[in-house]
């Protein structure tokens, strides 16, 4: 491995690079998916392969491949130093990446069980007792739990002289329920939707969620919302859960304080952002209880590692204090144009991917509520659980949610059911709305590993510490 | 690589499987994208790969194990965890069979000149979008993209089949301090792309839409340009089109087969053999595509297959089956929706008062039977009054369901567009509707 690596590190100073660094990833991930009570996927994936990422007079190139032979590390760091001359050709600014960054050191995610080492007949008989669960409830129409886990070995090396080994473990699983009847589809998931809950954690992960505790539950809710009153339109109170807030701030703020998308270079695809620098500082973000955080260092979070893939070390960074907007995700390159440091939140979704400036673990700070209190002290409203639909316009301002489940609170206590509920605002107004956010007890890192962004599209998996947390005057109910 | 590369590691496979049946499913692609930012190149990559996938099936159980290193070694242990998967598997009852060969069509979408791209033509077209966005005092930024893929599907049924094809994509949004404009093209060929004509579109788009003003949400007619039509497809695509959806009911098409659901001037099909597609003559099981008919003339007339929903109504696959590994069922991959024959200008002669929509932009289904869908606008909306474009307004949400929405088109256009899709490609004329939804409208 060192010795390809150190190869393809002097080819590409020997063609003309300035800067260099190399990445070997090797990634072993399997996934379960029972459908139905039929294990309608059970697969193992095996990847490998490396890519060299080249400065040459300050323009950027780019070469990865999956043949692990020193003729390759020659033929792919060639390659990115030809890109990077190419690069020149339209001129521009040359990139700046600021002070060196060196580090030798091994980092490894601490688990207490490997979820590879639990028994295939094991693992399947989990999931099929969680799906016959589901299946007894009648208009469930689909039935879908999964489980997936990966370990992933990355060596980054640098010609500034960084080596850094990094071992990390990912495991994953989640359940949904759909039902079908009067005219309508409804869909209930745990512990979160668009397919699982994810964090850097062993089996122990699985556990702890006890999908056949909560199987039944949720398809009979799911069948519940066929019948339920439909939303209703207009502005109200709302208390958000703790899932459905991490993707509100995953949405609205991780992805608004990406710097690289403040700078333009995401502008075609991802688009920009209103967190423009010069609100840096100054800018009301939210209010008085807003307090955010980007943290790589969470034990368990899904955005929690040792090293970015620029090699800089796990941080955490403070984004809002006080409704305050204070910090951006940053690159090694972004920073230095603030005259900054990176804050190692440079991250790719593969050996043969470049890295991008994605969310690591960003959090919602907790408050002080219990929830309980909190549904008291609310006279009319909302609480809305578990997203199911998602879209906010390419400055990250204009936003609307669907989740998969509302009840109506009336007179501090929690009443019907209601379905197809949506809300909407623009982000700023929306978390200045924002009155209180419940305590530890109630905060979990929610794991989201179906992040895009880039071109091309990298997935990656991001963390976000939430509790629920209640907004005044928001606009609710615009599906008809 | 190539053919014989491709068929020497299926075979490999094959011959190290002790499944009953065993499939192959090999990709192997170099594929390069320049991206540029504020008007110049910030990103430029290149990458080469090989994936081999085995799905082994042992009587009804079934087991996929994927592997991108193509030693004599890994090969064989690929071969032996699909089958240790498989052993390890639930019987699956709905499962038939893995599909037997059939006669392949042939497909005609490689282009030499594509695969032979440089760094340095890539570079060259950027530099003349960016020298044009400099000269008009706006900032240009977006992606050219190249590439070559190969596919091959084998099994021990004795199929194999073979497809490599070329694409080559240029997109771009222009920007001013208040405005945006995009254009976008694909072909499977690099001379198709003409990137002079490309940023002169989107600089045109973006001077046109400075200094937006801004408008209540509510029902507007409006007129929706290709690049925002293909999104529709999309969502009929992923929601509705496909056998897994129909047979569980949530798809609209349930139980619709042959009653009117969309307007008498509104016809989509999938045909992956068109010479007007990205043509595509097999599927991942190996199986040749069929064209399917979804809506003729507004009437329900059909659904895509692969080989397990087929089986579970007795039918055949229509050869739209995604990788094994995927459990999303079939999805249609090169779609198109029939052309008319209205000019846009005659589109918009025909409003009174209304929308026109460059793009949509980060669309995602609220209400999945009525494919409801909510998004924003993009990269150029404007109002229209009286047949004519009066002024450029801020973006706008929408909320609408694009099944009524395909109730109320008036005007079809004449020309039709490749664009990328969820699956695929699909090929889709502009149009003018009657009424759609705004719900909310943002700050710029």
């Amino acid at each position: 491995m060192r010795e390809l690596v150190m190869r393809a590190l002097d080819t590409a100073r020997a063609r003309g690079a300035g800067y260099a660094d190399v990445r070997v990833v090797g990634r072993k991930s399997e996934s379960i998916t029972v459908r139905n009570r039929n294990v309608e996927a059970l697969t193992a994936d095996e990847t490998m392969g490396f890519g060299v990422r080249v400065l040459v007079d300050g323009y950027w190139g780019f070469a990865g491949s999956n043949r692990m032979t020193l003729e390759e590390a020659d033929q792919a760091a060639a390659e990115a130093v030809r890109i990077a001359k190419a690069s020149a050709r339209a001129g521009g600014p040359r990139a700046d990446l600021g002070p060196p960054e060196v580090h030798q050191d091994a980092y490894r995610t601490a688990f207490a069980k490997d979820p590879f080492a639990v028994s295939l007949d094991d693992k399947i008989a989990l999931l099929i007792v969680v799906n016959e669960q589901m299946m007894k409830v009648k208009s469930i129409v689909m039935a879908e739990s999964n489980l997936y886990y990966q370990r992933e070995n990355k060596t980054f090396a640098s010609t500034e002289g960084s080596y850094i080994e990094q071992e990390l473990i990912e495991t994953g699983c989640g359940i949904e329920a759909t039902a079908v009847g009067d005219g309508e589809v409804q869909k209930r998931s745990y512990p979160n939707s668009v397919g699982r809950h994810q964090g850097t954690e062993g089996w122990e992960f699985v556990e702890r969620y006890d999908l056949p505790g909560n199987a039944l539950r949720v398809a009979e809710e799911a069948a519940a919302l066929l019948t339920a009153k439909p939303c209703p339109s207009g502005v109200t109170t709302i208390i958000l859960d703790g899932s459905q807030l991490a993707l509100q701030v995953h949405e609205s703020c991780g992805h608004a304080i990406e710097l690289d998308r403040v700078l333009g270079t995401e502008a075609a695809y991802a688009g920009t952002s209103f967190l423009t620098v010069d609100k840096l500082g100054v800018l009301q973000y939210g209010s008085g209880v807003v307090n955010l955080t980007a943290d790589a260092t969470i034990p368990g979070g899904l955005g929690t590692f040792g090293y970015d893939d620029e090699g800089v070390p796990a941080q955490s960074t403070p984004i809002v204090r006080e409704g305050v907007f204070l910090g951006y995700l940053m690159s090694r390159e972004t920073a230095a144009m603030l005259g900054m440091r990176s804050n190692g939140t440079m991250r790719a979704a593969d050996w043969n991917h470049i890295p991008l400036i994605r969310m690591t673990n960003v959090n919602l700070e907790p408050g002080s509520w219990r929830l309980e209190d909190l549904i008291a002290d609310t006279d009319d409203g909302l609480y809305m659980e578990t997203n199911r639909s998602w879209s906010i316009d390419d400055r990250r301002l204009n936003f609307q949610f669907g989740t998969e489940l509302a009840r109506e609170i009336k007179n501090g206590k929690l009443g019907d059911l209601v379905k197809n509920a949506t809300y909407t605002g623009i982000t700023p107004q929306f978390w200045g709305s924002c009155d209180a956010v419940c305590n530890r007890d109630h905060w979990v890192v929610w794991g989201t590993p179906n992040c895009g962004k880039g071109q091309p599209e990298q997935v990656a998996h991001t963390g976000h510490g939430a509790a629920p947390a209640r907004f005044r005057n928001i606009q609710v109910g615009l599906v008809r | 690589m190539d053919e014989p590369g491709l068929k020497n590691i299926a075979d490999r496979v094959l011959a190290a499987s002790a499944a009953d049946q065993t499939e192959v499913l090999i990709f192997g692609s170099h594929s390069a994208l320049t991206r540029f930012a504020n008007s110049y190149i910030h990103q430029n990559v290149a990458r080469t790969g090989f994936e081999v996938s085995v799905r082994a099936v042992i009587g009804k159980k079934i087991g996929i194990a994927a592997t991108n290193i193509l030693s004599d070694e890994s090969l064989k242990a690929v071969a032996e965890k699909a089958v240790t998967l498989a052993r390890h598997q639930k019987e699956n009852e709905d499962f038939r069979s893995l599909p037997g060969p059939a006669p392949l069509p042939q497909a005609h979408a490689y282009s030499q000149r594509t695969a032979d791209c440089t760094p340095e033509q890539r570079a060259s077209v950027v530099a003349t979008i960016c020298d044009a966005a400099r000269r008009e005092g706006v900032t240009a930024a977006g992606a050219f993209k190249t590439g070559v893929s190969e596919i091959a599907v084998a099994n021990s049924l004795g199929v194999f089949a073979y497809n490599r094809d070329t694409h080559a994509s240029l997109n771009t949004t222009m920007m001013s301090a208040t405005s945006s404009g995009y254009a976008s093209r694909l072909s499977i060929d690099i001379d198709d792309i003409d990137g002079t004509a490309l940023a002169a579109e989107a600089i045109d788009k973006c001077l046109r839409s400075t200094d937006p003003i801004a408008i209540d949400p509510g029902e507007y007619e409006v007129i929706l340009e290709d690049y925002a039509v293909t999104d529709i497809l999309d969502f009929f695509a992923y929601l509705s089109f496909g056998a897994q959806a129909y047979q569980e009911k949530r798809s609209f098409m349930t139980d619709h087969l042959g009653e009117k659901v969309m307007g008498e001037n509104i016809t989509i099909w999938d045909d992956g053999l068109s010479p007007e597609t990205i043509a595509n003559p097999f599927d991942f099981e190996g199986v040749p595509r069929q064209r399917v008919d979804f809506i003729v003339g507004g009437v329900a007339k059909g659904i895509v297959y692969d080989t397990y929903y087929a089986g579970k109504e007795g039918k055949t696959s229509t050869g739209h089956a995604l990788p094994a590994a995927v459990t999303f069922g079939p999805v249609p991959s090169n779609m198109f929706l029939a052309a008319g024959n209205a000019s846009k200008e005659e589109m918009l002669a025909s409003v009174e008062r209304g929308i026109w929509v460059s793009r949509f932009w980060y669309t995602r289904p609220v209400h999945p039977l009525r494919v409801i869908v909510t998004g924003m606008t993009r990269d150029g909306t404007f109002l229209i009054e009286k047949g004519k474009i009066t002024a450029p307004v801020r973006n706008l949400r929408f909320t609408q369901s694009y099944l009524d929405a395909m109730n109320q088109v008036e005007l079809i256009g004449g020309e039709t567009r490749l664009h990328e899709a969820i699956a695929g490609v699909s090929r889709v004329p502009a149009l003018k509707i009657r009424s759609w939804a705004f719900t909310g409208a943002t700050e710029f």
